[in-house]
């Protein structure tokens, strides 16, 4: 064709710096940019509190010998167990975890006395309420450690052989209704593709039909502009904005909430490049086929909710039905998720991360090039 | 197809759900020369324009734009058309020379930063350059609109109403700067609803209801509709305007001012018709037919041929 439909830096750099400009002038839109991830971050970090003590426990006892006083007294330790009742089966137990007057349910055997002091490690079982996971993740971990050094006490003198490890009980934990437990430290790290997903899709979404409904979108098309270079120039701002985002979340997450970050953030951030991307890519291609702002708004939410329902941030991924994991593996923030909770929490690098990297790079080119091939060149 | 037509088209077509907007329009512009495009409201005239410039695909039609195809090289002639639109639409929220240095970019035009003060100084912009391109009057924002399509010195600009809303001192000096540019070359066609800037125009076409019903010089489309029209003056001339209206041979009584004028293409029947009129208080004498009545005359008898 003729020269005009060559792709050109010269153009791309002014619309770059005219959407700057525009983002800059805007200070709602700016303000919202920055006040969702820190309202998301306070909801989810700080109202909802992710630590609670003291959670009602009902006892069933098959036994009552002086160490099994000992076991109560390690679990009271913890602060996290408070003894509300007393049961006499199993059946009444569960009927008090169903109705939720208690989190959990243990469950002393017969002859645990008996077989503690053999070295038997008899085995203890604590049902869990484990709907809210956050609650109940710390209370379990904290056990542990506990009773290794209740025993330790105990088991004085001749009985010290018992004290060692793999410690003198074996405690198994029954997680009931939801068996992959979350704990607050999925959620901060979570929230930082929850939050790029609803921010990004949603302010380039508005980023076309905001020239339509404004009447300049004529004037644009009768410049010599490509559509590329319209879509790429109003993407790229936002990519910053998307990085003031993460750095406002790992900030959070590192000094607020005490999250470990045992991989490597350089790479996390090479990540999230890719993930805004796609966010932005989608955002814009909705843009294209949205008659006007408020459609576009529509559509952002309806992927908005399908990402955070099914993406493993709100329930475990791995206990939804088939075709909700399906439909989860095809939202990019589904992969985001693994790959930040995957370099954060378990030091995963690029070899660990690759499977979830190409699918958000893949779905950011796909959207992109949807987008590119929608833009409509003319008014029709 | 003459090398010295800037507008050069056959056979224009566009359709919005099956109503043809603009209908079989053909139209030839010369180059260097300030074109008029005149027509009731919703007539087709923004349409046939966003056609030229590549902003609509033609139904039908074919023809050529700057010696450029305007079905094949809508891209090419975008970057030697200057396009106004009708409803303002530079950036509001961007300041004067941030528009205007955008659209120098978009146009990659050379030595940017000169041209660009340049034209704010010609606009007489110089020191309120940094103001918000939304805070503007309406003549303002004209001349800006303006000044953006010269940018990247067209050679033809398509003007789209461009004094709409604009006040008269504001209109002559727009159409000093107009008829300055055509003698330097350029070519324009433009869209008006006013007479005097019709009348300012070397040649013009009426379009009504999508179709092209008269074209020429001034001179020209008035013979070429060979309308009669007698001015009346006298007492109650809306009584008698009533009176007149509806009567066979009398097409239009149109109030001008403390005169009535009324106009017919068929002489002998309009002279019947009034001839029961002429005695005092009412004082008859008949005048050459101004373009007014013409276009009056047009767009009334289209609104019959046109009524389903
Ligand atoms: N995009 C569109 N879709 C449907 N109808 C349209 C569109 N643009 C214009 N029209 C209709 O076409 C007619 C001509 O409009 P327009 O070209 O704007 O007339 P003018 O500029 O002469 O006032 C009007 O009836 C208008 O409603
Ligand atoms: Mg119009």
């Amino acid at each position: 064709m003729t020269r005009s439909s060559h792709f050109s830096f010269e153009r791309l750099r002014g619309i770059i710096a005219k959407e700057f400009t525009q983002m800059r002038r805007d200070r709602l839109t700016f303000a919202m940019m920055l006040g969702i991830p820190l309202l998301q971050l306070v909801l989810f970090g700080f109202a909802i509190n992710s630590d609670p003590r003291h959670l009602p426990a009902a006892v069933l006892f098959a036994d009552s010998g002086p160490q099994v006083r000992t076991f109560l007294q390690a679990m009271k330790n913890t602060t996290y167990y408070k003894f509300v009742r007393e049961v006499k089966s199993v059946q009444e137990g569960r009927e008090l975890l169903a109705r939720g007057e208690v989190q959990f349910l243990i469950n002393i055997p017969q002859n645990f006395t008996r077989d503690l002091l053999r070295g038997d490690r008899p085995a203890v079982l604590i049902e869990a309420d484990a709907t809210d996971p956050s609650a109940t993740g710390l209370a379990l971990g904290s056990l542990n450690a506990q009773l290794d050094s209740a025993f330790r006490n105990d088991f004085k003198g001749p009985l010290e052989y018992l004290g060692r490890t793999p410690g003198p009980i074996d405690l198994r934990v029954h997680a009931q209704y939801n068996p992959e437990s979350n704990t607050q430290f999925n959620i901060v790290p979570g929230l930082m593709g929850v939050i790029l997903t609803m921010t990004m899709i949603m302010i380039t979404g508005l980023a076309i039909t905001r020239e339509k409904e404004r009447g300049t979108m004529e004037n644009l098309l009768s410049m010599p502009t490509r559509p590329s270079e319209v879509l790429i120039g109003k993407i790229a701002p936002y990519i910053l904005i998307g990085y003031v985002q993460v750095g406002v979340i790992l900030g959070a997450a590192r000094f607020i909430f005490h999250v470990p970050m045992h991989g490597s953030i350089p790479l996390l951030l090479a990540v999230a490049l890719v993930f805004i991307a796609a966010n932005l890519a989608m955002g814009i291609t909705f843009s294209t086929v949205a008659k006007n702002q408020l459609q576009a708004m529509q559509m952002t939410f309806f992927v908005f909710l399908p990402s955070i329902l099914l993406s493993g941030f709100m329930f475990p991924f791995r206990g939804m039905p088939s075709w909700a994991q399906t439909v989860g593996e095809f939202l990019p923030l589904t992969h985001f998720l693994r790959i930040v909770r995957g370099i954060l929490l378990k030091g995963n690098g690029l070899h660990e991360i690759i499977p979830d990297l190409w699918p958000i790079a893949l779905f950011a080119l796909v959207m992109l090039t949807i987008g590119i091939k929608r833009y409509r060149q003319t008014l029709d | 197809m003459s090398d010295d037509l800037a507008i050069d088209v056959r056979g224009m077509t566009k359709r919005f759900g099956g109503r043809a907007v603009v209908d079989d329009i053909s139209l030839q512009v010369k180059a260097g020369e300030i074109y008029g495009f005149l027509g009731p409201n919703g007539s087709g005239k923004t349409t046939f324009i966003r056609m030229l410039c590549g902003l609509l695909r033609p139904d039908a039609g074919s023809g050529t734009c700057l010696q450029l195809d305007v079905i094949t090289q809508s891209e090419e002639i975008k970057r030697h058309v200057g396009y106004m639109t009708q409803k303002f639409s530079f950036w509001e929220d961007l300041s004067i020379q941030e528009n205007l240095d955008f659209v120098a970019r978009m146009y990659g035009v050379k030595q940017r930063k000169d041209v660009v003060r340049n034209s704010i100084e010609r606009l007489g912009l110089a020191g309120r350059e940094r103001q918000l391109a939304g805070q503007l009057s309406g003549g303002w924002k004209q001349r800006l609109a303006l000044a953006a399509c010269l940018l990247h010195q067209p050679k033809l600009l398509l003007l789209d109403e461009p004094t709409a809303g604009v006040d008269p001192k504001a209109r002559r000096d727009f159409w000093e700067h107009i008829h300055q540019l055509a003698d330097e070359g350029l070519t324009f066609l433009i869209t008006t609803h006013y007479m005097d800037e019709a009348e300012r125009c070397h040649r013009l076409a009426y379009i009504a209801y999508g179709k092209l019903l008269a074209h020429g010089t001034v001179a020209d489309v008035i013979n070429h509709v060979g309308l009669t029209t007698w001015a009346v003056t006298g007492p109650d001339l809306i009584k008698l305007a009533a009176q007149l209206r509806g009567q066979p041979g009398i097409p239009q009584a149109v109030a001008f001012g403390a005169a009535l004028h009324v106009s017919g293409d068929d002489q002998p029947a309009l002279e019947n018709a009034i001839a029961p009129h002429r005695h005092p208080p009412f004082t008859w004498s008949q005048i050459p037919s101004g373009l007014e009545d013409v276009f009056i005359h047009l767009m009334d008898s289209s609104k019959d041929n046109f009524k389903p």
